[in-house]
């Protein structure tokens, strides 16, 4: 399949710290890639490079080349065109304290549509795709914030596929969540994977083997490797990578 | 002694059923200190009680006596005529006016600043531009009236004309909404800054540049704290008194346009306390009253925005 994100020799300090060494890393479309390391070990600092949310970051500098169908995302594509078409599920939910519908349509809104047709058109589709909209047909316009953690998650994956992105980067999307909310954000995933690229970070290396194509072990900042998830998970090819996986450490 | 009561029957339940309770040193200290935070906390609620009770009990016979209809509606102050008349509504639409036109003046300005500081001012801009707005908090109110006559009123005299020669309703608006800046924004800007950064963060995700994640997620999540600036701003402008008496006219008629003089509530309790005797120093009382009815419904107002907040 075709090569999505294309990152060479990428490295990135915050200030003086270096938190990416040398990146090398093909995404490529309609997988699912997951990205496993111990903490601090720069793997949600790669994903928010992706769509740039590090330039929110004072002192962060990023050297190398991130390129999205071939196109250098730090300097060819508009910051807002970049992140419309690389959408955003963070670790907690952080719908807006506004109806579930607004929540929806912001997107949409932002990129100029209008006509209520159309959004009421998007938002069920949204909804739809992320397997909520039984649950909150009927509340579309009731607060988001009154809707469990685990259903929160699920509308901010909604809020994101409303964009129409091509990729849909996830950092510990589960991580705050109980173990049935969990499974039904994966199933989800499993479910947009053919229309969506994912990215997701996980803690969780159950989780990487249930929905991933791909896995990248990161450590101190490097990739240690990076293969199909089957083969990371059965056969690595690194004694560190055997390690991690394994509990010796991390 | 409630505090002591409280806790003996919270323990009489559990603990102390089971063991004798001894005499403890520390035990003791801490009842103790608990007397103390609770007599503290009496004087404060204490103070407010008499307040009302003296405001109420001198000024509520006096409005009787002068008449409900004729004192909140009467339009003739003439407190020292043979047959004097005490009619406060001048009063009440001047301070009413002033206030509103403070509103008018100082909300959008404080508003838009609120909005810059808090999420489009570089932090090391934001270090030197705070202090001064939190400084206009503390002049001393006498100090803007002498800023209001030397600066303010020339101004207005020269531009406009009017009957008030520049002291009116407009010189006292636009002081006003200055001096009802820092309240504004200060709690506006901390409302602003207090939304969670996920939010922000969320929007851009999706695509929002900066501008529209201020204004399409910020502002409207510090919705609440942002209306609750204004009211307490509104309290303030309604109940200043110092500057305005030195700069709205006072007098004491119903103005025909912002260009007049005017009178304010608080200003005509000032203004004549000195020398008021009888009826008139009572109905001066009773003005009192009514500013003070106003200042209870800005409050109630505050506090229904606030709590709802909370919840």
């Amino acid at each position: 399949m075709a090569i999505k994100f294309d990152i060479k020799n990428a490295d990135l300090f915050y200030g003086d710290f270096q938190a990416l060494k040398n990146i090398n890393l093909e995404i490529r479309d309609k997988e699912i890639t997951a990205f496993i390391g111990p903490s601090g070990c720069g793997k949600s600092t790669l994903l928010k490079s992706l769509n740039r949310m590090n330039d929110l970051i004072e002192g962060c500098k990023i050297t190398g080349s991130f390129k999205l169908d071939g196109v250098d995302i730090y300097k060819d594509i508009e910051i807002t065109e970049l992140r419309k078409r690389v959408g955003m599920v963070f670790q907690k939910p952080n719908l807006f304290p506004m109806s579930i519908y607004d929540n929806i349509a912001y997107g949409p809104r932002t990129h100029g549509i209008k006509k209520k047709a159309q959004l009421d058109e998007i938002v069920e589709t949204s909804l739809r795709q992320a397997s909520i909209w039984d649950e909150c047909k009927d509340r579309l316009k009731k607060s988001a914030l009154g809707t469990s953690g685990g259903q929160q998650q699920r509308l901010c994956i909604a809020r994101a596929l409303a964009v129409k992105p091509e990729i849909i980067l996830m950092d510990e999307p589960t991580s705050a969540l109980d173990p049935i909310s969990t499974i039904k954000i994966e199933e989800l995933c499993q479910q947009i994977k053919n229309d969506y690229t994912i990215v997701i970070v996980t803690h969780n290396m159950q989780q990487a083997t249930r929905i991933s194509d791909k896995t990248a072990f990161f450590l101190h900042g490097e990739i240690v490797e990076f293969d199909t998830t089957e083969k990371i998970f059965s056969a690595p090819s690194e004694q560190r990578t055997l390690d991690y996986i394994t509990g010796r450490f991390g | 002694m409630i505090i002591t009561d409280i806790e003996n029957k919270g323990t009489a339940g559990a603990a102390a059923a089971i063991k004798p309770k001894k005499f403890n040193l520390h035990r003791l200290g801490e009842s103790v200190m608990g007397v103390v935070f609770f007599l503290s906390a009496c004087v404060s609620i204490i103070a407010v009680v008499l307040i009302c009770a003296f405001m109420f009990v001198r000024g509520c016979p006096t409005i009787a006596e002068i008449g409900v209809a004729d004192f909140l509606l009467g339009t003739e102050w003439r407190p020292l005529n043979s047959t004097p008349s005490f009619g406060i509504f001048p009063m009440i639409i001047g301070s009413i006016y002033v206030t509103a036109g403070a509103i008018i003046v100082g909300v959008p300005i404080g508003l838009l600043t609120a909005v810059f500081m808090a999420k489009f001012c570089p932090r090391k801009l934001y270090k030197w531009l705070m202090p001064p707005i939190n400084l206009l908090a503390g002049i001393p109110s006498i100090v803007y009236g002498f800023f209001g006559m030397i600066v303010i009123v020339p101004i207005i005299r020269n531009v406009f004309g009017g009957d008030g020669r520049g002291n009116s309703i407009l010189t006292a608006s636009i002081l006003l909404g200055i001096m009802i800046l820092p309240t504004i924004v200060g709690m506006s800007q901390s409302a602003m800054k207090a939304v969670p950064e996920s939010y922000y963060e969320g929007a851009l995700a999706l695509g929002a540049t900066h501008e529209r994640a201020v204004c399409t997620v910020i502002i409207p999540a510090a919705r609440s704290g942002i209306l609750a600036s204004v009211i307490l701003a509104i309290g303030r402008a309604i109940g200043e008194t110092m500057a305005i008496i030195m700069i709205a006219g006072n007098q004491p008629r119903l103005p025909d346009s912002i260009l007049d003089g005017v009178r304010t509530l608080t200003a005509n309790i000032v203004l004549e306390m000195s020398y008021a005797t009888g009826l008139h120093y009572d109905a001066l009382i009773a003005t009192g009253v009514v500013l003070f009815v106003f200042i209870l419904l800005i409050n109630l107002l505050f506090n229904a925005i606030t709590s709802k907040k909370e919840r």
